[in-house]
């Protein structure tokens, strides 16, 4: 009797064995593939759903309305990394075959899946995007051909954000500056800016690091309400941290206009559970909040209305909703300009890779895509997979997000040597050979 | 019928004495090993290779490590996450340092700097015993990751705090690390080295030291009356065991995710390789690699079944079902054979010996 469980048992595990060995895609031919490493379950799933609802929902509506991109059908398909470095790569790796077509582009929304990747995507010849997160050296790609970091860096962000401290205080001279950080590789990317604009500017920087997922930060916050009591506090934080740290600064007086979080700390999610005590939080952010824009609108129309909506239709037009729209929309707009030079049909990741190494869009073209005003106009050339690096300071009013500042333009001219110094680094390390960027079209 | 060892007759001690006496064993285990190194290579796919068979012999590893501090000489460890991370920033800072030295050499000597950082956290083992152990050995956890997180010597100066295999070939241009890797080359030299290591850690618990550990597990007053020095059988344990657990950590930073991070190596790895030995079955090298691929394998099986099947669910609904279903199969396991899957083999042994006329 219990043999025979045993070897139903067996016999049940082998089938689901021998399905494993060869994943069949489901998908047509003719489409274009583009898949998703998104995270709806785990401790960052308030930051990863609505990042993912954003991307999904944009390529949804470009099918619906244009019927792809020239007459292309997107497939979209995503695996769910829960934020978790190996999973992510599993994902990567069940995902990179499994599509009609190679792999437009992977956006991990993990700056530790994004380390993971890097090499992968470079064996796989597959661009990879880290959209305001991921490797800031990265920009030199000249090193790193398949990774590109439009629009800003971390770098680029600590240094905006400094910016605008020094506009607000006059000088920073003597000032005390603290910074509330993931302890991951995502956290610690910006504290050598940091610790280099400290020298320079003069002010004393404090770092404190939140363990992961950032549920207990009661020891930290009291230490900078009640001890320390910094002029300003920045923070790096994702998922529940966010939202924790808000509460637990209100909880401890932390003046709210002088605690200002990285653009992955300024979304809804992380001020709401505050209540009013939020009120006066700001963040980076290097697009436009809300849903009025025509595109918007757009999705709106053509995928709510029809019940295709990945998410809650309330949700449309929150920052991370549009964060992964705007990432949605590099895709897209990568996939078109390829298409205009290798014809308009699926591409291979190559093709795909120039295209986002050509990618301009153009005040002009935010308006023609009905998203005028969304964000700043973006250049990616062979040298600078960047392109740009600007972005504002946004400050939550209690009800949505109003922007409180110009532009801010980091200073390249110092943030460009330490990108190609710490990309030639890796490179050495490496084995790798410059690309000689004069050499290509 | 088939699984009978009548007529097979030992006629020297050394045969008696072999890790499969049975001459049924022996032509299976032969089989697995054929097909491991020279089917499997042409079958499988890269994603198979690269995301399920790589992490499952990495995780093996640790488990072995662990089986022989937890499962042979019973002493509870929570520590393995934190020998893992050893091994890994070890074997970088080592191959960064000198890049002359061979790679399996690198990874070896990895394994020995774990080592001996185990020893030093075994030292509570002399005092304290069980639970009051598993706080003292979460303590080497945390200090270790502390370390590694807060030392940006061990990164060498990397902003992030993130390492990255360097490229090394095995011999001539056959790239087991870095970009050149093939997922095929990395699996093949995962399948000999892991078995040679299993094949060592299967000896050295036949062998007297693993005689002394288990007399340790078993009653420690005991086996100290009968000669056993407890210090040398508690202390060697947990030398081997961080040993192996070392080299899983650089196996896993350098093979299988190529860029890794302290953070990859939380408190959670340390309970995700318990689980596998728990699991697996306490005190057995088999009962390591059957752990290894219950908790490997199947949380991604789960999770990839639905479409294979061909049923479309949201991801988030797929991996909430994930969550219930491989919780639920844990608690179905531990009722069902509380001494683990490999002693549920050995069930299914016994019972294979008497087939078809069971008494």
């Amino acid at each position: 009797m219990k043999t025979k469980a045993l070897l139903t048992a067996a016999a049940g595990a082998a089938v689901l064995a021998t399905s494993l060995w060869s994943p069949e895609p489901a998908a047509a031919e003719g489409e274009q593939f583009v898949p998703g490493l998104q995270y709806r379950s785990g401790p960052y799933a308030p930051s990863g759903i609505p990042f993912a609802n954003g991307f999904a929902d944009y390529l949804t509506m470009l099918n619906a309305r244009d019927g792809g991109i020239n007459g292309v059908r997107i497939h979209y398909d995503e695996c769910d990394t829960a934020y978790n470095n190996d999973r992510g790569v599993e994902c990567y790796e069940r995902l990179k075959d499994a599509g009609p077509s190679e792999p437009a582009a992977w956006n991990p929304l993990s700056t530790g899946i994004t380390y993971a990747l890097i090499e992968r995507v470079a064996q796989d010849e597959a661009p990879l995007i880290s959209m305001g997160y991921g490797r800031a050296d990265a920009s030199d790609g000249r090193v790193f051909p398949w990774v590109f970091t439009l629009p800003a860096t971390y770098w680029a962000g600590a240094d905006a954000i400094i910016q605008y401290i020094e506009e607000q205080e006059g000088t920073l001279e003597g000032k005390d500056i603290a910074l509330v950080y993931h302890d991951s590789a995502y956290g610690r990317e910006p504290i050598a800016t940091l610790e280099r604009l400290a020298e320079q500017e003069g002010y004393n920087l404090h770092t404190f690091a939140v363990a992961h997922p950032g549920l207990e930060q009661q020891a930290t916050w009291r230490q900078i309400g009640r001890q320390l009591r910094p002029d300003w506090t920045v923070m790096w934080g994702w998922g529940v941290m966010n939202s924790t740290a808000i509460q637990t600064a209100a909880s401890v007086g932390y003046p709210m206009d002088r605690f200002i979080g990285i653009w992955w700390s300024g979304s809804e999610p992380d001020v709401r559970p505050a209540g009013s005590d939020a009120r006066g939080y700001k963040s980076l952010g290097f697009h436009a909040p809300g849903a009025d824009f025509p595109a918007i609108q757009d999705i709106v129309t053509h995928v709510y209305d029809e019940g295709e909506g990945f998410g809650e239709r309330e949700a449309i037009g929150e920052v991370l909703y549009n964060r992964g729209l705007m990432n949605a929309v590099f895709v897209s707009e990568a996939i078109r300009t390829a298409q205009a030079r290798f014809g308009e049909r699926p591409l291979t990741g190559e093709e795909t890779r120039w295209g986002i190494e050509n990618l301009h869009i153009t005040d002009e073209r935010w308006d023609e895509l009905g998203l005028g005003g969304f964000a700043r106009e973006i250049r990616i050339t062979c040298e600078d997979h960047e392109g740009g690096g600007s972005a504002f300071v946004q400050q939550w009013d209690g009800e949505s997000w109003e922007i409180v500042s110009d532009w801010i333009q980091p200073r390249n001219d110092e943030l460009r040597p330490a990108y190609e110094a710490s990309a030639a680094q890796y490179a050495e390390q490496n084995g790798i050979e410059l690309r000689d960027c004069d050499a290509e079209e | 019928m088939l699984y009978r060892e009548a007529g097979q007759f030992k006629s020297s001690y050394a045969s008696d004495q072999a890790i499969f006496p049975i001459r049924q064993d022996k032509i299976g285990i032969a089989l697995i090993l054929v097909v491991a190194l020279l089917v499997v290579p042409f079958v499988a796919s890269n994603y198979v290779l690269n995301s399920i068979l790589v992490p499952f012999l990495v995780f093996s590893t640790a488990a072995i490590g662990l089986n022989i501090v937890t499962g042979y000489c019973g002493q509870v460890s929570l520590g393995t996450g934190g020998f893992m991370a050893c091994g890994a920033f070890f074997a970088f800072k080592l191959t960064t340092a000198f890049p002359d030295i061979h790679i399996i050499l690198i990874f070896l000597l990895a394994g020995f700097g774990t080592a001996l950082v185990g020893i030093v956290f075994g030292l509570p083992s002399l005092r304290i015993k069980g639970f009051y152990l598993a706080i003292a050995t979460l303590a080497a956890q945390f200090f270790l990751i502390w370390m590694f997180t807060q030392n940006p010597w061990w990164t060498n100066y990397n902003p992030a705090g993130v390492i990255t295999a360097p490229p090394r070939a095995l011999f001539g241009d056959f790239y087991i690390t870095g970009v050149r890797a093939t997922p095929v080359g990395k699996y093949l030299f995962l399948v000999c080295f892991v078995t040679i290591l299993a094949l060592v850690a299967k000896n050295l618990v036949r062998s007297a030291l693993g005689r002394a550990w288990m007399a340790i597990r078993d009653m420690d007053i005991a086996a100290e009356i009968m000669g056993i020095r407890p210090m040398m059988a508690k202390l060697s344990a947990f030398a081997v065991s961080s040993f192996f657990i070392g080299i899983s950590g650089a196996l896993w930073a350098f093979i299988y995710t190529a860029s890794v991070e302290a953070l990859a190596f939380e408190v959670t790895r340390s309970f995700q390789v318990l689980f596998m030995i728990i699991i697996g079955g306490l005190g057995s090298i088999l009962g390591s690699f059957l752990g290894a691929a219950f908790i490997v394998l199947l949380p991604i099986l789960l999770n990839s079944a639905p479409a294979m099947v061909g049923i479309r669910m949201s991801t988030e609904l797929l991996t909430h079902l994930e969550f219930m279903i491989f919780g639920a199969l844990i608690v179905f396991f531990l009722i069902v054979e509380p001494q683990g899957l490999a002693r549920l083999w050995q069930i299914g042994k016994e019972k294979l010996r008497r087939w078809p006329f069971p008494y």
